[in-house]
């Protein structure tokens, strides 16, 4: 690929597009995917449903076209699995995925049960915080690990740890992910129950703005999910995070123009573009959005350190 | 597996809770070390070597059991507080340790291979492929499940995995998957995850407004709330938010989870011991609730109908139960 020609003497650094979180309808998902495999510059996409298995059915018709587009695009395809398994529809549903025979990434302790030692990806919601952790999936055939949001610099330069696994991924740009439950918050809010919820989590595509008593913006309401209200941006961070050992850099869906997010994070890791240039342009394209990088600098998640050291 | 016998865990965030609790009728407590290697790590709270020692001799003594809870998330910069807790709690002779990494459990299945190891609710261990998963690498002998199974789904996990459970019975309500929310650590910076403490008590602050109480955590209003309202402790799943121009207990009421009515369904679902939450707790509050249980899961264990007088509310979170995820149509 032409892109990797003009930095080949510094490490490789990958694209990837996280799972969309959101409960898009199965059209807007399919145009985005497909634009995504016409355009982008991603390297490697991450397709199926984290959030709620109730989704799920929505998706199952588009997929095999979808993963082909990408693929035929040049594009590694990996198929995302539930952060929360409870009943046994879930569990078949995690070897039904398995099954299917694309990379898995796992996001349920299950996964790795039903894997049993093929290669797969872990996910960003089981927690590998330090370097046993890190050692044990390794060995158990973890081919890449995408860390907790939560990790901050200093963790993911011991567990990123150049050499010792072969491919670390940090999520740099998105609603950040904060926790998942059984409970359907997002029912609550329409005032229905998650088993008769009408899908009501398909009218914010990109998620429902919750905020405090006194009116300031603080998260973001999706499903069963609770996620930041700012996008996470790390484009300052991405050289360091790159000598760090991390070679996959995670942006995760918004409702917004991903083709050109993912460009501007490119050119970044490219060189051809500076961070606050970059920045500048970003900020074109997620309106009124804070953004926030608190975790990675060892503060509360929702924090921007504008100085980025 | 199924037991007949109801086991009562409870906790002890000092050596006098843990006295209170087994004078009081508990047949295991567990307990933590001083530092962010438990998940409750707050000030003046949990034990020194001396006194973990001392406090399984009275246990021991007492035919009881101490488990040791070493449930957070090693930092990578430095894990060897955890692996440094394992040793001791092999060293003092608890009966168990209650564990959630997966690199802190490979340690003492390495290191300790004798010291009984049980999965902690911070493993958020949901499903029984997961469980069977910690079964098969680290020989666990009994989970602790997640506050977000029903009792049905307990009851087809029981059946499935062959080890023993343990379910919360009385305490806090956690509606999050626990140890992967970053709820907390996104407001103050500090992780109840690796840090082992959710919404610190020197991140809260209440200030008066009007007729009204506003309680924080770090720079965040979490709630405010009249002189008589209930009002929980202000943890970010606990706290009012704004939705659709409405303001609402978005995630939880304050509210405390009390199964004290449903004992015998729990039973039949073949659970093996019920947890009582609250560590953080007095030793009064420890006294109370469990010699409340234990008349409970004597008379539940003599087949005879359950008379005692359910007296917990006044100690419960915001002064009102629930059954929380165990009642059809929490979700």
């Amino acid at each position: 690929m032409s892109k990797t020609k003009s930095n080949i003497k510094r490490p490789l650094s990958y694209l990837t597009l996280g799972p969309i979180l959101f409960n898009w309808e199965a059209d807007k998902r399919r145009d985005f995917y497909f634009r995504i495999a016409d355009e982008s510059v991603f390297d490697c996409v991450y397709l199926g449903e984290v959030v709620c298995s109730k989704r799920e059915p929505f998706f199952e018709n588009d997929l095999p076209g979808i993963v082909d587009r990408l693929r035929a695009a040049g594009k590694s395809v990996v198929m995302s699995t539930l952060a929360l398994v409870t009943s046994e529809q879930e569990m078949d549903l995690i070897q039904k995925n398995v099954e299917a025979g694309l990379m898995i990434e796992a996001n349920d302790v299950a996964c790795l049960q039903v894997l049993a030692g093929m290669p797969h990806i872990i996910g960003p919601y089981i927690n590998i915080f330090n370097k046993s952790s890190r050692d044990f999936v390794v060995h158990q055939n973890a081919t890449r690990i995408v860390l907790p949001v939560e990790m901050n610099a200093q963790g993911i330069s011991v567990v990123a740890e150049r050499g010792k696994v072969s491919e670390i991924e940090v999520m740099v740009f998105g609603r950040q992910p904060l926790s998942v439950a059984m409970r359907c918050y997002h029912a609550r809010s329409y005032g229905v129950n998650k088993d008769s919820c009408q899908y009501v989590c398909g009218f914010d595509p990109n998620g429902l703005a919750a905020e405090t008593l006194d009116g300031q913006s603080i998260l973001t309401v999706n499903g069963t999910q609770t996620m930041s209200h700012g996008y996470v941006v790390l484009i300052h961070e991405l050289e360091r995070l790159l000598s760090m050992g991390v070679s996959h850099f995670r942006l995760s869906p918004q409702n917004i123009d991903m083709v050109e997010v993912a460009y501007i994070y490119r050119q970044v890791l490219d060189k051809k573009l500076g961070s606050d240039e970059a920045v500048a342009k970003l900020r074109c394209l997620t309106n009124s959005i804070p953004y926030i990088n608190g975790f990675l600098y060892a503060r509360e998640g929702l924090a921007w350190n504008e100085n980025h050291t | 597996m199924t037991s007949s016998y109801l086991e009562l865990v409870c906790p002890a965030g000092t050596l006098a809770s843990l006295h209170a609790a087994i004078d009081a009728g508990a047949d295991t407590v567990y307990c933590g070390f001083q530092d962010c290697t438990n998940a409750r790590n707050y000030p003046g709270l949990n034990f020194d070597m001396e006194e973990m020692v001392e406090g399984i001799q009275y246990a021991h003594d007492h035919g009881k059991k101490v488990l040791i809870a070493i449930n957070t998330f090693p930092r990578a910069e430095d894990e060897k507080p955890w692996h440094t807790a394992v040793d001791k709690a092999a060293a003092a002779g608890a009966d168990a340790v209650i564990l959630a990494d997966i690199g802190v459990l490979n340690y003492a299945t390495q290191h300790h291979p004798n010291l009984r190891r049980h999965l902690s609710v911070q493993a958020s261990a949901s499903n029984s492929l997961s469980i069977q998963f910690y079964q098969k690498n680290f020989d666990i002998k009994r989970v602790v499940l997640p506050r977000v199974l029903s009792i049905t789904d307990i009851s087809t996990i029981v059946k499935d995995i062959g080890i023993e459970t343990e379910v919360f019975a009385f305490g806090s309500v956690g509606p999050m998957s626990e140890g992967r929310c970053f709820l907390s650590s996104y407001m103050t910076g500090l992780s109840p995850t690796s840090d082992g403490a959710c919404a610190p008590a020197s991140q809260v602050t209440y200030k008066q407004v009007g007729n009204c109480t506003k309680s924080c955590l770090g720079n965040i209003t979490l709630n405010q709330f009249y002189k008589n309202e209930p009002a929980a402790y202000p943890t970010p799943c606990k706290g009012r938010y704004i939705t659709n121009g409405q303001s609402s207990y978005l995630f939880e009421e304050p509210i405390g989870l009390n199964v004290i009515n449903i004992l015998p369904l729990l039973k039949a679902a073949g659970v093996t011991a019920l947890k009582i939450e609250g560590r953080q707790r007095s030793r009064a509050y420890v006294s109370q609730v469990v010699s409340t249980f234990r008349r409970a899961l004597d008379d539940l264990a003599k087949g005879a109908k359950i008379t005692v007088a359910n007296d917990l509310k006044s100690i419960a979170e915001g002064g009102r139960e629930t059954l929380g995820a165990y009642k059809k149509g929490w979700k």
